[in-house]
């Protein structure tokens, strides 16, 4: 199956057809893997997503136009699965946009937290939280 | 073949439920271990009949409540081998019995200088602790080496480390690698060498015959819910002679003799360390869950639990690209491993869909782990209620979890 998504609509259709947790796993498994790689250099504490008990980094990189790219790794492959589901969710938007989604809504909608562990949504919220707080950031830059 | 049958499975109500849509595999003993039907019965009991305040009531059911909480006391030292019941302070567990002895006996015991001799293995709860009071006292903490994934002790320097050491305390089994350690020739060397000694004993009593007399320890510290008894019980043996000249732990009613405004009085040991009221319905449970468990045997829970060990490692060696840790010999019932190239949070994460429960992380031993250079391991560990059939379960899953992974 094509993993160059759109819209998170697109993947909550994908998840849907996938009707067992090992296919629904396994294309988690499979976006995780086509994540952009993202530098050693930048695999850094100054970068790195606490509160997951894998190790997750994340940077925000500003691009024309206001609009932000989100890059981000983790050493386990379901978390990665989870960053490119929040890839398809914040990135190439707006500082002002990001922060207008409401992400529980989103996930909801794909139905994941079914599969999650309360420890893993800890996980998943610590990274929704770095995505609105390094947008914040940048858009607090913006307008000074 | 173990001499524990199958059937014992039907005494636990927690293993009969399916998660996920599979049968449960649950492989997160050293963890904490699920109670049989005895247990939850005497603690229903409890309160049902005989739920009072202890050792102040002149009525019907503060009498059965105490007779209830001391008759623990009793219970345990028996199933330790304490030469008496006094012998017994109740603490919530393992963590609280040794920072007690911190509190306790390494305030007044400990000065700058003086050396705490402690393993590379060490759980958090026998680490901390020391660390908290050699901050307080000045003392230093040393520690004796592992020798690697092997995870046994390195002892050929001794008698060196043991230059300047009041406490060496000390974990009998290590919760993250299996390791079962000589505790008995340690305790034997390090009193020679005039130090008091510790066992943490969370992972081994009621896996194995525990006897204080014989390992010649001085403290020895116990959970009660790593047992098949309730949360929020365990104990602390210390022997009597160091208890007389321990100060008080925690204030308040229970552990008083006598007190007026300014000052007070403190009752005798073991009740001057057990301020408040105490878990009594815990208590219950406890007793209940040591009965059950001499009725079955602690040789044959530890040949059991050790058999299924060795079973595991023997069908995760099959595995490309594993790594076991702990000892080949003397190992007590759990493996730790990781695969190259899977994270351990993947595959618990996959097992947990399949209805198997396995650890992972660094299992509150995170020097040893940054020592074994992992970030965290995988871990099963057994009880007796555990089968050969839930390894090759396990065994069957965790293919299926390295193919999706790979
Ligand atoms: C070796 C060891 N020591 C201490 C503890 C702490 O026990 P508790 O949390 O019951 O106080 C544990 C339990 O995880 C353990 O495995």
């Amino acid at each position: 199956m094509s993993v160059t998504l759109n819209s998170i609509d697109e993947l909550a259709d994908n998840f849907e057809l996938l009707g067992d947790w090992e296919s629904r796993f396994g294309y988690l498994i499979d976006l995780g893997k086509e994540l952009p790689p993202m530098d050693a250099a930048d695999q850094s504490e100054v970068n790195r997503v606490h509160g997951c008990q894998a190790q997750v980094w994340m940077k925000l990189r500003p691009e024309a136009a206001g609009r932000i790219t989100i890059v981000a790794d983790s050493d386990a492959f379901i978390v990665k699965g989870l960053i490119a589901v929040l890839l398809i969710i914040y990135s190439g938007k707006t500082a002002k946009e990001i922060l207008a989604i409401d992400c529980q809504v989103l996930l909801d909608q794909l139905q994941l937290a079914a599969h999650l562990s309360p420890t893993r949504k800890n996980g998943l919220f610590a990274m929704v939280q770095r995505v609105r707080e390094l947008a914040q950031a940048i858009q607090v830059e913006a307008t000074e | 073949m173990s001499a524990i049958s199958d059937g014992i499975r039907d005494d636990f109500p927690a293993l009969t439920q399916e998660i996920n849509g599979h049968p449960l595999v649950y492989f997160d003993n050293a963890a904490t271990t699920q109670k049989p039907r005895a247990v939850l019965d005497a603690i229903q009991n409890y309160y049902e009949h005989d739920n009072a305040n202890v050792h102040r009531g002149i009525h019907e059911l503060s009498n059965r409540a105490t007779a209830a909480y001391e008759g623990t006391r009793d219970r345990v030292a028996q199933f330790i081998n304490a030469p008496v019941h006094e012998d017994i302070i109740f603490t919530r567990g393992t963590t609280e019995a040794i920072n007690l002895v911190a509190a306790t006996w390494g305030t007044v015991n400990l000065g700058a200088g003086d050396v705490i001799l402690l393993t590379e293995l060490e759980h958090h709860s026998n680490l901390v602790p020391w660390q908290l009071l050699a901050q307080r006292t000045g003392a230093k903490l040393r520690f004796i080496p592992v020798t690697g994934d092997e995870g046994t002790l390195d002892l050929s320097d001794f008698d060196g480390q043991l230059e300047g050491a009041k406490l060496v305390s000390l974990t009998h089994i290590s919760n993250a690698l299996g390791t079962i350690n000589p505790v008995a020739e340690i305790c034997a060397q390090a009193k020679a060498a005039g130090a008091v000694t510790l066992v943490d004993a969370a992972q081994s009593a009621g896996h194995m015959p525990l006897d204080v007399q014989a390992l010649g320890c001085d403290f020895l510290a116990l959970s009660g819910h790593k047992l098949c008894g309730p949360t929020g019980i365990g104990a602390l043996f210390a022997r009597r002679e160091l208890q007389e000249a321990m100060p008080p732990y925690q204030g308040g009613g229970e552990m008083i003799s006598k007190v007026e405004f300014h000052k007070s009085e403190f009752n005798v040991p073991p009740h001057k360390f057990e301020a408040g009221t105490p878990n009594v319905a815990g208590a219950a449970g406890l007793h209940a869950a040591l009965d059950y468990l001499d009725a079955i045997g602690l040789d044959a829970i530890h040949a059991h639990d050790t058999e299924l060990a060795h079973y595991a490692k023997e069908r995760l060696s099959g595995f490309e690209g594993v790594r076991i840790f702990g000892p080949t010999e003397d190992r007590g019932g759990l493996v730790s491993f990781i695969f190259e190239n899977v994270h351990a949070l993947d595959l618990a994460t996959l097992a947990d869909q399949q209805g198997v429960a396995i650890r992972i992380g660094h299992h509150c031993t995170q020097p040893l782990h940054e020592k074994l250079g992992v970030p965290a391991t995988a871990r099963v560990s057994f009880y007796f209620y555990n089968t050969r059939s839930e390894v090759d379960r396990f065994i069957e899953v965790l293919q299926k979890v390295i193919n999706l992974l790979r």
